[in-house]
């Protein structure tokens, strides 16, 4: 695009030059935008959404969870109980399934961090429940602290990446799951990988169709690897105990329950 | 492309540098916005959901 001057009509020439760096240097620039574009997606969807909707939902659970326990008055455990972890307080008290999308319940997992919260809604559609919520409960699977198994399923990478530490769970973590009926605590005991799809992840009893249970399990599936379609990730918990909003949270997150309010 | 763009914007070159910014940004809104999560609902790495 230089203005060299040409003896013979020049400004031919210099339309035809132009002309011909054009398709060259608009193909060239094209090739350059995409491959920018493909930065940006990878940067957006590895980076940007994940710390967006992770902040969002670590937002809109502690929010749920205050709208909950700001209707409850909290009464402190018995006060001349000679130890407070003796106190129980009878079979769990069930919530029913709500309607696709919609939060039910609050899962907390310190060994994911101290300040981790994530609401569970109904459904594993990927892009009506997991993309927006976080954690979604697989329909048809039992309710939290309900005999049977009570299985959840969230993403391990983007969309806020609730289960990105499945992995690092070890034996005895809490994990504690709140609705507005109490709070429901569960104890990790193990993982499994499985194919995409195992489903018999999410029977009563993993993997058996026949056995009867008397067992209250979490499940919770995720992908595996990380960032691949390839594998599924399965970590069971074991039901532990459960007390009412009334009583108070556990006092693992207490103070992060706290906080929200 | 991008230079036919820079000559057909207005004005001295500050003010042609601040509407490239304005219009990188609106660009830039429109992909995270619409386009890349659109664009990822073709990506099966978000599988992560057992079914039969």
């Amino acid at each position: 695009m230089s203005d060299d001057p040409a003896p013979s009509s020049p400004r031919e020439r210099r339309r035809r030059e132009l002309h011909r760096v054009s398709i060259i240097g608009v193909l060239g620039e094209l090739l350059v935008t995409a491959g920018v574009l493909v930065f940006l997606f990878l940067g957006w969807q590895l980076w940007l959404n994940d710390v967006l909707v992770g902040g969002q939902q670590n937002a809109s659970a502690a929010a749920l969870g205050h709208s909950w326990t700001a209707e409850v008055p909290t009464v402190p455990t018995v006060p001349d109980a000679p130890a407070a972890q003796s106190v129980t307080y009878g079979e769990p008290v069930l919530s029913t399934a709500p309607a696709e999308a919609t939060k039910f319940a609050i899962m907390y997992i310190p060994r994911f961090g101290a300040d981790y919260a994530r609401s569970i809604a109904e459904g594993v559609s990927t892009v009506r429940v997991l993309n927006k919520n976080g954690i979604g409960h697989y329909p048809g699977t039992q309710m939290p602290g309900q005999v049977g198994n009570f299985a959840v399923a969230a993403h391990r990478t983007t969309y806020g990446a609730p289960f990105n530490s499945i992995a690092t769970l070890r034996v005895g973590d809490r994990i504690y799951v709140q609705t507005e009926k109490g709070y429901y605590t569960y104890v990790y005991r193990n993982t499994e990988y499985v194919y995409p799809n195992g489903v018999g992840v999410k029977n009563p009893v993993p993997q058996s169709k026949t056995v009867a249970t008397t067992d209250r399990l979490l499940t919770m599936t995720s992908c595996n690897p990380k960032l691949s379609a390839a594998e599924r990730i399965v970590a069971y918990s074991v039901f532990d105990s459960w007390q009412p909003l009334s009583a108070g949270a556990p006092e693992d997150i207490a103070a992060l329950v706290q906080k929200g309010s | 492309m991008y230079g036919a763009l820079w000559h057909i914007l207005p004005g001295p070159v500050w003010v042609r540098i601040l509407e490239l910014l304005v219009l990188l940004l609106i660009v830039l809104f429109v992909l995270v916005e619409w386009v890349f999560p659109w664009f990822n609902t073709f990506v099966n790495v978000n599988d992560v959901t057992v079914t039969p």
